[in-house]
């Protein structure tokens, strides 16, 4: 009896040269970035400059702007998804669950006032400084990672709940181990969108001494220095679209295995 | 009476699970979906609970493990009123399959396994080793299914882990919805098999929820019919349900198959064999033929050295003698065991051709010969019970 021909198996699993390339793609937009950023130092030396502008475009000092700016970001960031989260969290509680659209309109508010009226409503009730300018941004970027919180606890399979409850997990537990970890993907999804809007809207802190990239653009107009206001405006693009680079990686990274690809 | 008294009748076994006139109503339902639910759970039984599509199946069970609170009513587990007891205490104490299998996306097979040992504290190498063993008592290889993720199972895989998972913490009552609904025939089968043979080596209580009444009869040692409401409308052995059936609701949920439902629950071993000629197949033609015909029956069956069934013949191909160096007749199947149900025998005979089909024994010598009367006999509900609760397993052995 003559074997029928084994069925030619056809390998589809990812080979080493396809992954390189996955990562180098990865990799390829904050290598052009670090490509811009070089581009721009190397313009702005070959500029004569005068005294303000090179005021203005001290290393050090633009540094340092951009270290304020990045301060403004991740902090105003790390307090409206902790703020956020946990009160996604209680709002998609069976008891507070009524309650989440008014959560919602709430948090609209802050995002509805145009930003700049918002920062300066602040300030007029409560001063100025750094840390008026991450309160402002942390009203101002509430509504999305709230709104992904409750989208993302509120589309957890009941099931899945009701199988971790009936096997004696407590309500911390399904929390902690059912419902976040599937809601991840979403409520990141939000964070990255807080993350975009703060990286801009921290601009504006310049008009509450908060210091930031704003204090270079606002000097390069005042002053009437088209080089200043170029360094400013394009090293704020260069750190939002790195910001918004590692917040996607960390979204991937963080996004829990088993779900679909 | 005046007999001298018997030996104490031993007490009834406390009920594992017991629901006394138990009632929920829904919020913003009008017809309470558990009904003044009176039901019993004995220790180490397996008791499925049947009936049709949102009768409270479901609510009747999430009352049980106090994901649902009673309106009225108490219920009991191993004699301690459920009310008393800390939810998450007790359901860790109860193993829970759930209707939509329900298994963690993110986690793999191994982790879902080991989510109550999780619960309950267990050190990881215990945990590790306990989701090995379970994955093996349901038929899964460890080292191929551990580390995937449910959504790299079929169906059927998923509802073994879900199984599993409600095992790992080796409970002593089980809760099962439909744990094998939405699955092939075959496959339903096997896994309905293989709880059998898991009940048959571990002995749990358990509470085994399905619309699938042939489902039911195949696993249940008791079986609860119930209708709207979950009110239990007969509670009984299998056999029981089917020969006497306790209201037209029941009968008409039998369906018109309950002979035939019948055999499946009855063995060929404990049949009256029919009495059919079988002789070796050295014997002289003439003395095969004598036989045949004195016995009145169609067909003779021959045995081998071995006294296995060899072929089947019948008067005239004994007549006619057969052509040298051909066998007369037809082959005799050796499949059926005494094990087999009569469901398999029927099958057995119809295929055969003969009106009879041979059964065997170890080592495929003759057991007994199975014919339609026997059958027809055996299956007639007007006839006291053959099966009786505890010697099916001992005649198993013997046989
Ligand atoms: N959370 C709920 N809220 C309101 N009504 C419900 C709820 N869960 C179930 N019901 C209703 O209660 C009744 C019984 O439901 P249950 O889920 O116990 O049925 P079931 O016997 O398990 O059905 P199935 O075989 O379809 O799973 C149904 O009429 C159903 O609509
Ligand atoms: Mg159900």
């Amino acid at each position: 009896m003559a074997a029928p021909p084994a069925p030619a198996t056809v390998e589809t699993a990812p080979t080493a040269s396809s992954g390189a390339r996955r990562v180098l793609a990865g990799l390829a937009l904050p290598i052009s970035l670090a490509i811009v950023t070089a581009l721009l130092l190397l313009w702005l030396a070959a500029q004569p400059l005068d005294s303000i502008e090179r005021r203005q475009l001290d290393l050090g000092v633009l540094a340092r702007r951009l270290v304020e700016h990045l301060e403004l970001t991740l902090l105003s960031t790390a307090i409206v998804v902790a703020l956020a989260v946990a009160l996604g969290i209680a709002l998609t509680r069976p008891r507070l669950r009524p309650l989440a659209p008014l959560g919602v309109a709430v948090a609209n508010i802050g995002q509805a006032v145009p930003s700049i009226g918002l920062l300066v409503l602040i300030a007029i009730v409560a001063g100025i400084g750094p840390d008026k300018a991450i309160l402002a941004l942390v009203a101002y970027s509430f509504l999305p990672i709230l709104r992904n919180t409750l989208v993302g606890l509120g589309g957890v399979d009941r099931s899945l709940i009701e199988a971790g409850r009936g096997m004696g997990m407590s309500v911390w537990q399904t929390l902690r181990r059912v419902e976040l970890p599937l809601a991840v993907p979403v409520i990141l999804a939000g964070v990255r969108t807080a993350l975009a809007i703060n990286v801009g809207t921290a601009t504006l802190a310049t008009f509450v001494d908060g210091g930031g990239l704003g204090d270079t653009i606002t000097a390069g107009i005042r002053l009437g220095r088209e080089t200043v206001l170029v360094a400013g405006a394009a090293l704020t693009a260069v750190l939002a679209l790195a910001l918004d680079w590692a917040a996607g990686w960390i979204e991937s990274a963080l996004r829990p295995r088993g779900l679909d690809p | 009476m005046a007999e001298t008294p018997i030996s104490p009748a031993a007490p009834p076994p406390a009920a594992a699970i017991r629901l006394e006139a138990v009632t929920k109503r829904y919020r913003g339902q009008a017809e309470p979906a558990v009904d003044a639910l009176t039901l019993e759970v004995r220790p180490r039984e397996l008791l499925v609970m049947v009936g049709p599509s949102g009768c409270g199946k479901t609510t009747t069970l999430r009352l049980i493990n106090r994901l649902l609170d009673a309106d009225e009513g108490w219920i009991t587990v191993d004699g301690e009123d459920t009310a008393s007891l800390d939810p998450d205490a007790l359901r860790t104490r109860i193993g829970y399959v759930i209707q939509q299998v329900g298994l963690f996306p993110h986690m793999t097979v191994a982790e879902n396994v080991a989510t109550v040992p999780r619960v309950l504290g267990w050190d990881r190498a215990r945990i590790a080793r306990r989701a090995e063993e379970l994955l093996e008592l349901l038929g899964l290889d460890p080292a191929d299914f551990g580390d995937r993720f449910p959504r790299e199972l079929s169906g059927g895989q998923a509802q073994r882990v879900g199984v599993a998972r409600a095992m790992a913490a080796d409970p002593p009552i089980l809760l099962m919805d439909e744990p094998f609904g939405s699955l092939d025939p075959i496959t339903r089968a096997r896994l309905q098999d293989e709880l059998l043979r898991i009940q048959g080596s571990l002995a749990k209580t358990i509470l085994l929820v399905t619309h699938d009444i042939d489902e039911a009869i195949k696993l249940g040692d008791r079986i609860a019919i119930v209708d709207r409401g979950a009110r239990a409308l007969q509670v009984a052995a299998p056999e029981r349900v089917l020969s006497d059936p306790a209201d037209d609701y029941v009968r008409e949920f039998v369906g018109s198959g309950a002979a035939l439902r019948r055999l499946g629950l009855l063995r060929v071993r404990e049949l009256e064999p029919g009495h059919w000629p079988a002789l070796p197949r050295a014997a002289e033609r003439h003395v095969v033929r004598d036989e045949l015909i004195a016995s009145g029956r169609p067909a003779a069956l021959l045995l081998d050295e071995a006294g296995r069934p060899w072929r089947w013949v019948t008067a005239r191909e004994l007549e006619r003698g057969g052509e040298p160096g051909t066998e007369p007749g037809v082959p005799a199947s050796a499949e059926l065991t005494p094990a087999a149900t009569l469901h398999e025998a029927l099958d057995a005979i119809v295929r055969g051709g003969v009106g009879a089909a041979a059964a065997v024994g170890d080592g495929g010598a003759l057991h007994a010969i199975v014919d339609l009367e026997a059958i027809m006999a055996a299956a007639d509900p007007s006839r006291p019970s053959q099966r009786t609760a505890g010697g099916e397993e001992a005649g198993l052995v013997r046989s």
